[in-house]
């Protein structure tokens, strides 16, 4: 398997973390506001999905062996951009454009303006879905990729997610590895409140058909074994990995602020984020 | 207009009803199968035959249905290319999802359902998992406007309305066997997002007559006409060329101006052939009068400066009722006769 940890001297994980952090941050401050706290918490599971599970070429976005990584999440960009500036597939010096106009980084993540972005997501529900389209069209090419397919906690309340769990699972889709981030916040507050049945998640996909592991998102040994497992399994159905992650992990004080699905961060507090990421660094 | 259903007239069979006429009453499920009058010439499933021919040459071509092969004529190529088929069940936004992902990987996914389930389930889905990206899915749905007698559930009165407003997205609307079996090939040879209407079943063949060739985005003049010029799309076509005959028996000339594709319109040909000779403009069209291609040509024109008299034939701003469709086509104002009757008190007025 050839992976971005499998070069000499390649970062660890947790570094990998820390850069799609900091990157987050940086964009961040570039709008004063926005889905930091999404960012820093799914961070983890990004390092392992982009430095130590997915296949793909930095410089050749669009090679035809590459894993499909689909972002369901649309404003989840912020984070997936923050990945892969780090892999080198974003230019780092465009991470100062996000959100602003002519830039090829929209606050929404859209296939037709960035680099490695497979689809427009931002209509919510829309990815799991689609991902079962991309999984069936590499099983017609006969292609060993798979299909990693992002979205949320709050996204499983539309009913197109479960339509395409449901298909998925008649198709016995074992290329198509969903991750659901778990962070137990949305537009209107708790996810268990807006929604509910987060607590069920892995016993509705393996209802529905998957292999489902459930992890805690920001422990990253945790979710290199279940990445491994998602890949290595033999079983022809499609994987869940459920991530329980924690809103603005990394940086405390964003982390105790209630309701911060759509952060706002006051100027000066933006270094002292930074200086506060920087000092938790464990590379 | 609101209307309970326990106070719609009760027809009973011994009244029979409607321009048919006759004494026994026309059912619901009679007409399901097929848009043909008796002993008109049809087609069987030629949607179905002409994707099988066009799988000869274009190895990407997938089909999908979410569980209306039968219905959509889709089963015929599902027999031919078992292995090409795929059933996505009854999940119209998966279908969509699924078909845009398919094209991704470079496949010519076509996707069919029914017009109602397309244009007011699945919209968002063909809209920003297809339609903004330009992907190449073709979206073909049976039962279009006013092609079944179920009731609103199923009848599709304002899918082009709908569809009208996505950006690039192609709509096609063809009248007969022969224009959909040239529209296929057509439209699998444009690159992007397609929305096509469909007749199934048996389907009328009547485009042969007119020395006729479909050409994606043109509008074909069929004969031409002094008194007035119908502007039509859909099986509207053929019935404008019924009651155009009837009317030259009367000595009432009137031209025929055929238009498959509602987007992009053929905008050139129709501001052409509304500024002859002061000729009225009739449109009709398989659909609700609001947001169709009555509006988008009176749009045309109106930008254009070219104002002749403009009438619209097509269906009421309501939730129809069930029934026989011949009942339903002469309650609305679509069959043969009451477009006929129409034309000539508009003209004589």
């Amino acid at each position: 398997m050839e992976t971005p940890t499998s070069r000499a001297n390649a970062p660890s994980l947790a570094e990998r973390a820390y850069r799609i952090r900091r990157n987050a941050l940086r964009m961040g401050e570039v709008q004063g506001q926005g889905y930091i706290a999404q960012a820093l918490g799914v961070a983890d599971v990004l390092a392992v999905a982009y430095f130590h599970a997915m296949r793909y070429h930095p410089d050749d976005p669009e090679w035809e062996g590459r894993d499909r990584f689909l972002l369901s999440i649309g404003h989840y960009a912020i984070a997936a951009y923050s990945a892969m500036i780090e892999a080198g597939i974003i230019p780092e010096d465009e991470l100062e454009t996000y959100g602003s106009d002519d830039s090829r980084l929209p606050m929404s993540g859209m296939a037709s303006y960035t680099p490695g972005m497979e689809i427009s997501g931002g209509s919510l529900g829309q990815g799991l879905a689609i991902g079962v389209g991309y999984a069936l069209g590499l099983k017609r090419k006969k292609s060993d990729a798979f299909v990693y397919c992002l979205f949320s906690d709050g996204e499983c309340g539309e009913g197109a997610v479960w339509e395409g769990a449901s298909g998925a699972g008649h198709w016995k889709l074992d290329n198509l590895i969903g991750i659901v981030d778990v962070n137990n916040q949305q537009a209107d507050g708790p996810s268990s409140e807006v929604t509910g049945g987060l607590e069920h998640l892995a016993d509705r996909f393996t209802a529905f058909g998957w292999y489902a592991q459930r992890v805690n998102g920001n422990d990253i040994g945790a979710l290199v074994s279940a990445f491994d497992a998602a890949r290595s399994l033999r079983e022809p159905m499609p994987r869940v990995i459920i991530c329980d992650t924690k809103m603005a992990k990394g940086v405390p004080f964003l982390e105790q602020r209630e309701s911060n699905h759509f952060l706002r961060v006051e100027a000066d507090e933006w270094q002292q984020a930074l200086t506060v990421l920087d000092s938790g660094r464990t590379a | 207009m609101m209307r309970s259903k326990y106070i719609r007239p009760v027809r009973l069979k011994e009244q029979g009803e409607g321009g048919q006429g006759g004494a026994s009453r026309l059912t619901t499920s009679a007409m399901i199968a097929s848009l043909a009058a008796p002993g008109q010439r049809t087609k069987p499933a030629p949607f179905g035959q002409a994707l099988v021919a066009l799988a000869e040459t274009r190895p990407d071509l997938v089909g999908l249905t979410a569980d209306l092969g039968k219905y959509t004529d889709l089963h015929i190529f599902a027999k031919a290319h078992p292995d090409r088929f795929y059933q996505m069940g009854m999940s119209e936004q998966l279908l969509m999802c699924t078909a845009a992902g398919m094209a991704r990987e470079g496949f010519l996914p076509f996707a069919t359902t029914y017009a109602v389930f397309a244009a007011r389930r699945a919209y968002d889905f063909i809209c920003l998992a297809i339609a903004e990206e330009n992907l190449n899915v073709k979206v073909v749905c049976a039962l279009p406007g006013l092609t079944t007698g179920y009731g609103p559930s199923h009848q599709a009165t304002e899918d082009i309305a709908i569809f009208r407003g996505m950006p690039n997205l192609t709509i096609i609307d063809p009248c007969d066997a022969l224009d959909i079996e040239q529209a296929v090939p057509a439209i699998a040879a444009h690159h992007g997002p397609v929305y096509m209407r469909l007749l199934r079943g048996n389907v009328p063949i009547v485009l042969d007559e007119y020395d006729y060739k479909f050409e994606l985005g043109k509008a074909k003049l069929l004969r031409d006409g002094t008194d007035a010029l119908i502007i039509s799309s859909g099986f509207m076509t053929m019935r404008a060329l019924e009651a155009v005959e009837g009317l030259k028996a009367q000595r009432v000339d009137v031209g025929v101006l055929h238009v498959p594709t509602i987007k992009p319109l053929d905008e050139a040909t129709i501001i052409r052939e509304a500024s002859k000779t002061g000729r009225m403009v009739i449109v009709a069209e398989n659909h609700t009068v609001i947001g169709g291609l009555g509006e988008a040509v009176a749009g045309v024109l109106l930008r254009a400066g070219v104002t002749p008299a403009f009438r619209q034939i097509g269906l009421p701003d309501e939730f129809l009722d069930a029934g026989a469709l011949p009942t339903l086509h002469d309650r609305y104002g679509i069959s043969t006769a009451a477009m006929t009757k129409s034309i000539k008190r508009w003209l004589s007025a």
